[in-house]
This record gives structure tokens, C-alpha cells and sequence, in this order.
């Protein structure tokens, strides 16, 4: 009784918080000579499938009509009558909010314990433990999960891919499932912010900004900042508080945890709630008028200038060097 | 409408990571100065709901299960308008496991009676754990939305919107049903009028103990058959930041384009 199961759902396809997901499972597949299965939800992804088929011993979708699009209750009915069938020791899904959502409620349905945002997964004789950020990210817990199986979500980025080996592909199995049909909740409309970019969660560099921008407008001047740069814009959860930006930018405790290689804070003071959602970022720099900003304290390295001043001269230095 | 709006009260997330220790013996932190707040996504909840009473109408009972001093944040919720407060007391473990939480909601619950709506925040600003929203749908049999930032009345069921990785859904959904929220710029919570925190404290609070709501009162003192804490440290950052220097700020600017071209270049 050592399977794992991985869980993805399709939609963002191989992207680098699946790959953690999966090199997460193989590793641990290794470890406790378990068998690792995949369990990709939703719409029919080939590309996805065979890449997680040259890693993982089973593959199996669920992709019939009515799973294509994510449904709460519907999803987590599959979720949970795969992994009854499979009996694993131990369930792995990424940090999304799909993932989030389905983890706890499986783990409850299958008699298991969950744990969220792990870190780092460690067994121990039989025991499941995990490493996870609590406190905002002041202090690393250790936990250790009581019952089977363990049910992880695992933090985009902590985990280090695997690497895919297409000449020896699993069979994909497509089965199709007796589904009762459940409209207690019913998706009924949906709206993705038009942009063609990675996730936060996998950007290699992020210009972020925050109250001391003081409105909308100097969103856009970061946004040129990220494109030279080749990366992303997020913001703190001031400045979406206040509207200036979509909540889907808002990084921190209260809202994405990003690994970027570089992080680069304008603006923002650095409130413990804030360098919560940042503490995995390699490097850290900082654009702030005030230098006992205690964003300053986390920082490779930092200006302390009015930003306003700084942003179109560093536009321009950049562009220049990245000739 | 019957709506039950869950609050934890936490150690102040905001201290500084300098005064910030761990007891490692209780694997707590330790309280030190700090003080006792009202989780921030718990009253993103709370205002979600009183706004929705001031459209549609319903009533909000506030519902903690914490230790006598969690009173507070009820009291604080009370003075935010919500209709009634219950307070489980925690006499056991000082954190249970989310199982534990959710099994002592769900059994409050049903004490308290019917109930349409429960909303909870998507996590706490401690241990940060975002589960009990989840376990107690399945505690409860209900369905579950989570990471929610709006609500409205619609037939005899709701309209709720969630936030995806980069957008949202909207979904239908039927009654009894939970829901755990998020911010965004139309639930910061409310500041409560003097006058409102004034009578607040004179209004009554319903204590239950653990044997009076009926669940097995010593696993959920005992608090770990979930999930259990066996290590908390606080890990050791060493960085020094690099002020950039120069004469004129032209020259700052350059060797500050100068460090990230250096760190973008070794990624």
C-alpha cells in the first residue's frame, strides 16, 4: 500500500508548478518503492498526458464532456472515487486554487489528513511529514500527518522538476465515469484576465508595486519594467485593496506565494504579511523612499530614491544594457 | 436568510520579524507583546455578509471556538452589526488540528440550528492552514466555494463569484451551502462606530463548553489525530542589502540596472 497519486488539472498545460508536482511524486515514488500514478482532470490535453505518461507508471483522465470544464462538486466526486479505487498512501496536487479547494475535502472523504503549501516532503519510517511557512513566513513548521493517506498541496516552484523521458511512455487510460449528476453548485460564467502570460507562481522575474505608488497609473510603468526584463507585474495587497490592479496580481500571505529568481519590490514597505507570500524569492531588490523600510531588511540590494524618479531612468539603463 | 459567519482570533500578524520567537517546547509562538486580532479574511467574510443582509436581509450569527478571550473578536463582531455571537470555548489544545476545528464548528452549527450560509475566511494569518472551510462542508454534507470575494441573493439560491489564478467564475448555487473569502476591494472590513463597540459590550454571548455542543470532547482537547506539529523553528536569514551609492542619482540608477542585469543574467 505505498501508491501516490498525482493530481493535475489540465488547463496550463506542462507548466513549471506541474513539473514540480510530478518530479515531487517520482522522487517520492522512489523513496518509499511506491508506485506513482497520475490522475489528470478535465479538458483532453495530449501534450500534458504524454509528458506526465514518460514519468509515471499509470496514467489515467478524466475528461469525458461533462468534467472538460472544472465543476467543485463534480471534480471532487471523480477525484474521490479514482483515489478510493487506486488506495494510496499518499495524494500530491499543485497550489492552485482548484487544487486548494479539492485537497482538504478528499482527504476528509477518503478518512486521510491534508496538509497545504508544503515546502518539502519527508517520510520517516512510515510517517508522512511535510515542511510548511507558517507564522507569514516568521517560522517552518513541521508537520506530520496522522492518517492515510496524506493528502499534500505543494507550493508552486519548492519542488524541482523530473526529467521527461519520451521514448518510454505509460498507456494513458481514458475512462469514462458514472457521474451523478450534482447542480448544487453550477459554474455558470467565467472571465480570464486577457494575458497570454505564465502564471505568477512561475515567473522568473516579477516587478512588484505597492501603497507608495499612491494610484493605478504607475502599474503601467512597472508593466514596461517587466517586459524589458522578461517578466512579470504583481502588486501588494494594498494597492489591490484600493483597486489599482486585479486581485490576481496580489502577492503575500494573502495572496500568491512566488518563487521568482529575482523580486523586485517598488514602493512596498514590506509589511511580515507581504514578505510572507515572497520568502522562496532567490533575490529580492527594492525601490523605496524610506530607507528603515523593513523591505530593505530581505534585500540583496536596494535604491532609496522617490520611485518616480528612479522607474524611467531604470527603464532606460536597462534597455541599454540588455543590448 | 440563516448566515454563520466562522472568526478566529490570532496572534497579530504584522509584529515584526524581529520580535517574533517560537516557545519550541509548545510549538507556539510565543505571545510575547503582541496582540490578539480578529483573523483579516474572517472579516473580509463578516462585511461580505453584512453586506449581503443589507440587500436581501437574513440574520448573522458570529461563531468562534477559541480560548475566553476570543470574546473579543466576537465582541468586535458584534459592534460590526452581526445579530448574535457564540463562542465554543477551547479548553484544550491551543491549537487543534483542522479536523478537530471543523468538527467542533459543524457540531455549533447545528446547535445553533438552521442555517443557509456559513462563511469562513480562505485561511488565517497564523498557521495558515486553509482547511476548515473545506472539512466543515464535508462535516456539515454541504457543498463548498471557496476563495469568494462576492455574493448576491438570487431566487431562492446565491450567485457567487470566486477568484481564479487569473480571473473569476461565477457560479449558481443552492442552500444550505459554504463558502470560505477572500479580499478584494469591496470587503475591507468595516470600522465600527464608537457607539457600536460601546453597546456591543453589554450585548449577550452565547459560551458553549465542548460536552454541551456534543462531540468527542477529548480528541478535540487532545487535538492531534489529524494532523499533528512536531517541529517550529524559526529559520535564519542572512542578508545584507546593497544600498546602491553614487553622486547623482543617474549613477545610483545605473548600478542599480547594473545588479539586476548581473542576477537576471544567472537565472
Amino acid at each position: 500500500m505505498s501508491d501516490i497519486v498525482i493530481c493535475l488539472f489540465s488547463g496550463s498545460g506542462y507548466n513549471r508548478a506541474t513539473q514540480g508536482v510530478v518530479g515531487a511524486g517520482k522522487r517520492l515514488a522512489n523513496q518509499i518503492n511506491g508506485r506513482l500514478h497520475a490522475l489528470i482532470a478535465g479538458a483532453h490535453d495530449p501534450e500534458l498526458n504524454i509528458r506526465v505518461a514518460s514519468v509515471a507508471d499509470a496514467v489515467v483522465t478524466a475528461d469525458q464532456r461533462e468534467l472538460i470544464r472544472y465543476q467543485p462538486e463534480l471534480h471532487l466526486n471523480v477525484i474521490t472515487q479514482i483515489c478510493r479505487d487506486i488506495a494510496p498512501r499518499v495524494v500530491l496536487f499543485g497550489s492552485d486554487t482548484y487544487s486548494q479547494e479539492t485537497a482538504p475535502r478528499l482527504a476528509h472523504r477518503l478518512g486521510g489528513a491534508a496538509a497545504g503549501d508544503c515546502l518539502e516532503l519527508m517520510t520517516d519510517g512510515a510517517a508522512i511529514r511535510v515542511k510548511r511557512s507558517v507564522y507569514g513566513g516568521k517560522a517552518i513548521a513541521t508537520i506530520e500527518l496522522k492518517r492515510s493517506p496524506a493528502v499534500l498541496w505543494l507550493r508552486a516552484r519548492a519542488f524541482e522538476p523530473v526529467d521527461t523521458n519520451l521514448a518510454s511512455v505509460t498507456t494513458v487510460r481514458r475512462t469514462r465515469y458514472d457521474l451523478q449528476p450534482d447542480d448544487r453548485t453550477q459554474i455558470i460564467e467565467r472571465k480570464s484576465e486577457a494575458t497570454g502570460a505564465a502564471r505568477l507562481e512561475d515567473a522568473r522575474v516579477i516587478v512588484s508595486g505597492g501603497r507608495g505608488l499612491g494610484g493605478p497609473e504607475p502599474f503601467k510603468d512597472l508593466q514596461e519594467l517587466a517586459a524589458i526584463l522578461g517578466g512579470q507585474t504583481a502588486a501588494s495587497r494594498a494597492a489591490c485593496d484600493s483597486g489599482w490592479c486585479p486581485p490576481s496580481w496580489q502577492v503575500g500571505q494573502t495572496g500568491k506565494k512566488v518563487a521568482p529568481g529575482l523580486y523586485i519590490a517598488v514602493a512596498i514597505r514590506g509589511a511580515s504579511q507581504h514578505m510572507a507570500g515572497i520568502s522562496d524569492a532567490k533575490n529580492i531588490a527594492a525601490i523605496n523612499i524610506d530607507n528603515d523600510a523593513p523591505i530593505f531588511k530581505n534585500c540583496r540590494f536596494g535604491i532609496v530614491e522617490d520611485y518616480r524618479k528612479v522607474i524611467p531612468l531604470l527603464k532606460e539603463k536597462l534597455a541599454a544594457l540588455q543590448k | 436568510m440563516n448566515i454563520i459567519v466562522c472568526l478566529k482570533q490570532i496572534l497579530d500578524p504584522e509584529i515584526p520579524a524581529r520580535d517574533f520567537r517560537v516557545d519550541s517546547e509548545k510549538k507556539e509562538a510565543a505571545r510575547g507583546s503582541a496582540n490578539l486580532v480578529t483573523n483579516i479574511f474572517c472579516e473580509n467574510a463578516l462585511e461580505t455578509a453584512l453586506q449581503l443582509r443589507e440587500k436581501s436581509g437574513g440574520r448573522i450569527t458570529a461563531l468562534t471556538f477559541g480560548a475566553e478571550v476570543a470574546e473579543d473578536t466576537l465582541r468586535k463582531a458584534l459592534a460590526m452589526k452581526a445579530d448574535a455571537a457564540t463562542l465554543v470555548v477551547n479548553d484544550g489544545h491551543p491549537h487543534p488540528d483542522p479536523l478537530a476545528v471543523a468538527q467542533t464548528l459543524a457540531a455549533a452549527i447545528r446547535k445553533i440550528g438552521a442555517f443557509d450560509l456559513v462563511m469562513l475566511g480562505r485561511e488565517s494569518g497564523d498557521w495558515g492552514v486553509a482547511q476548515t472551510g473545506g472539512l466543515l462542508a464535508e462535516e456539515l454534507g454541504a457543498p463548498c466555494v471557496s476563495f469568494v470575494d462576492h455574493i448576491e441573493a438570487s431566487g431562492d439560491g446565491l450567485i457567487v463569484k470566486r477568484q481564479t489564478e487569473n480571473g473569476w467564475e461565477k457560479l449558481n448555487a443552492k442552500l444550505p451551502l459554504v463558502v470560505t473569502i477572500t479580499n478584494n476591494e469591496f470587503n475591507v472590513p468595516r470600522i465600527p462606530k464608537t457607539r457600536d463597540i460601546m453597546m456591543s459590550a453589554r450585548q449577550p454571548i452565547t459560551k458553549w463548553t465542548l460536552e454541551e455542543i456534543g462531540v468527542n470532547a477529548a480528541e478535540i482537547r487532545a487535538g492531534g489525530s489529524y494532523s499533528e506539529v512536531v517541529d517550529l523553528t524559526v529559520p535564519v536569514k542572512e542578508v545584507t542589502c546593497e544600498f546602491v551609492s553614487g553622486d547623482t542619482l543617474e549613477q545610483k540608477v545605473e548600478r542599480f540596472a547594473e545588479r539586476i542585469i548581473e542576477i537576471t543574467r544567472a537565472l
